[in-house]
């Protein structure tokens, strides 16, 4: 039998269906795996202990036919969301000891389903960073290397330590969110598929904020259909987030396996930039073959403000960024740092509880919102976001989907770009349009660079379209039949 | 616009971190060099575009104001790094 960690999502179910092994057995290997992948520092939390609780619970329900859409499936956590009772660090020294009294509503409703609780997973501070190297609680390892060297590399981010896990076969699947690439990114950096759904699909009620009208959550997976099932289960209307946008749920994976036969696939001539690796570009002109060969039609197009995204995002971000982190104080929950008066205590605990990145982005979207400037930073960039989605809106006039790679690089070496903030943002060069427009976009592991490390591509689909989306992502993935394995994994350790 | 460091301490101020004063002219070249690059917004003609805030233009919703969720005083103040007869506490601000 295939070991219980080397299965899918949909292998598990199946497999817990037929009584052919029970959610006990399936919870014990993964917390046996999250043991051995320690050396990868990819949970902040282990919950060993909840883990085999609900595992019990899910064994039985299975034997009363209540199983949930996710019963019994053992999952980790990015430590963005909110969980009663649970340690919840956003990857900050600021929220030192913080125990949420409450549950986020996307982790709510995976338990709902029956979802086993495995840990929660290491992230860039506050989600901001590309890498995972802004963690309070260090950096975390990817689980492939270069081939013929030994140094390690960076998962991407920020989910890093969700992408590496399940890429290291400690979890069948994790959630993460996506800011900017923050599922995407690292997605793509370990060979497995990230999905950000539509702005407004998933409830954002509970996950600590980081840019309000970008942030998404959304599934990380070892395959497509994985992240249809997970999806299914995460998405839906919240009363507590007045964005979640009341739309009927449906069945994502009914929709796999149709036919993409007459889809028009847009290639958008923008983003092919400078430097970009040759094995990427390949990469891609396969992918056109692949959506080609599945009776797709490609169209070129073009998305004219491609190349202001970054900077737009890189005020949008900070700014929003800048108000949400002002309610850590020092007062109500985590880090105090004593000072002479009350300012300089809240001066004191926000140097001192802050990450340089988190410092450097909270001064960013201080400046751009101070008197003066707002005009000429802030407003100028929701002007650029505009256009930026009236590109994409122009564009599905005449595509069904867009296909673009997910990143301009594979995975990087720990410690590199860490001195060029400009260079580390250029990792989100192709994600972060779709954040700005709100659009689902999904990366799928499609091949290996020349060094042997994963290469993500991506599809990008109208708001809403995640079915379509996603059939399109599993018929990449089917044609690119990625097979590759990381040299670390809980098996191996 | 490059910042200089008294437009660092200023920002620094008002985002109430403590910068100290080593730190000032290495973080007014990091925040000089990102401005400059997210300047480039500058060769995008906007002057017909209305910013654009969300990309949910749905109505916010409402709803009866009344009092639905409540009442966990104990849960929340478990939380504060200081805590006093039911509130938190902060240093002395009035003499």
């Amino acid at each position: 039998m295939t070991a219980l960690t080397e299965l899918t999502i949909a292998e598990a179910r199946a497999g817990l269906a037929q009584g052919s092994f029970s959610a006990k057995e399936l919870a014990d290997a993964h917390v046996r795996a999250v043991e051995a992948v320690r050396p990868l520092n990819a949970f902040i939390s282990e919950t060993p202990e909840r883990a085999i609780a609900m595992a019990r619970t899910s064994d039985a329900r299975i034997k009363s036919r209540e199983a949930g859409l996710l019963e019994g499936i053992p999952l980790a956590i990015k430590d963005l969301f909110c969980t009663e009772g649970v340690l919840t660090t956003a990857g900050s020294h600021i929220l030192d000891r913080f125990t949420p009294p409450y549950e986020s509503t996307v982790t709510a409703q995976l338990w709902r389903a029956g979802a086993v609780m495995l840990g929660k997973t290491n992230l860039d501070e506050f989600a901001m960073g590309s890498s995972n190297m802004t963690s309070f609680y260090g950096p975390v390892e990817n689980p492939w290397r270069r081939r013929g060297d030994n140094r390690p590399l960076v998962p991407g981010g920020s989910s890093g330590g969700s992408a590496a896990v399940v890429a290291a076969r400690a979890a069948l699947g994790a959630i993460g969110t996506d800011t900017g690439g923050s599922i995407r990114q690292p997605a793509a950096f370990s060979g497995i598929v990230g999905l950000k759904p539509t702005y407004g699909r998933c409830s954002r009620w509970g996950i600590v904020a980081f840019a309000s009208s970008l942030d998404q959550a959304g599934p990380m997976t070892r395959s497509v259909r994985d992240a249809a099932i997970m999806l299914r289960a995460m998405a839906g209307h919240d009363a507590k987030d007045s964005t979640s946008v009341d739309l009927p749920v449906p069945d994502y994976e009914a929709a796999l396996g149709r036919s993409l036969k007459g889809l028009k696939v847009g290639i958008p001539k923008e983003y092919r930039v400078d430097g970009m690796p040759i094995g990427i570009d390949l990469l891609w002109q396969q992918g056109w073959n692949w959506m080609k060969d599945a009776g797709a039609e490609l169209v070129e197009i073009s998305l004219p403000h491609t190349k202001y995204a970054l900077p737009t995002y890189y005020i949008i971000a900070p700014a929003e960024a800048s108000s949400n982190l002002a309610r850590y104080d020092g007062v109500r929950y985590g880090l105090r740092v004593p000072g002479g008066d009350l300012s300089e205590m809240y001066e004191n605990t926000r140097a001192a509880g802050f990450g340089r990145e988190v410092r450097r982005r909270v001064m960013i979207g201080t400046y751009v919102l101070s008197a003066g400037y707002y005009d000429a930073y802030y407003l100028k960039a929701q002007r650029v976001r505009a256009l930026i989605l009236n590109d994409f809106t122009e564009a599905f006039k005449t595509v069904d989907v867009i296909l673009a790679p997910s990143t301009p690089s594979a995975a990087f070496a720990v410690g590199e770009k860490m001195d060029d903030p400009i260079a580390m943002y250029l990792n989100d060069v192709f994600t972060v349009p779709a954040n700005l427009a709100g659009l689902p976009g999904v990366s799928v592991p499609a091949g290996l660079s020349e060094d042997g490390l994963p290469l993500g591509l991506q599809i990008i689909g109208r708001a809403f379209a995640e079915e379509t989306v996603l059939s399109a992502a599993s018929v990449l993935e089917a044609a690119a039949g990625f097979a590759a394995r990381p040299g670390f994994t809980a098996g191996s350790a | 616009m490059s910042a200089d460091e008294a437009t660092v301490r200023k920002i620094a101020r008002l985002a109430r971190i403590k910068v100290k004063d080593e730190e000032l002219a290495p973080l007014a070249r990091e925040l000089s060099q990102i401005l400059a690059w997210i300047e480039q917004l500058d060769e995008v003609d906007t002057s017909k575009v209305a910013p654009l805030a969300s990309t949910v233009d749905a109505k916010l919703p409402r709803r009866q104001d009344k009092v639905a969720d409540g009442g966990y005083r104990e849960k929340i103040l478990a939380n504060a790094p200081e805590g006093v007869a039911g509130f938190f506490a902060v240093p002395k601000v009035v003499e």
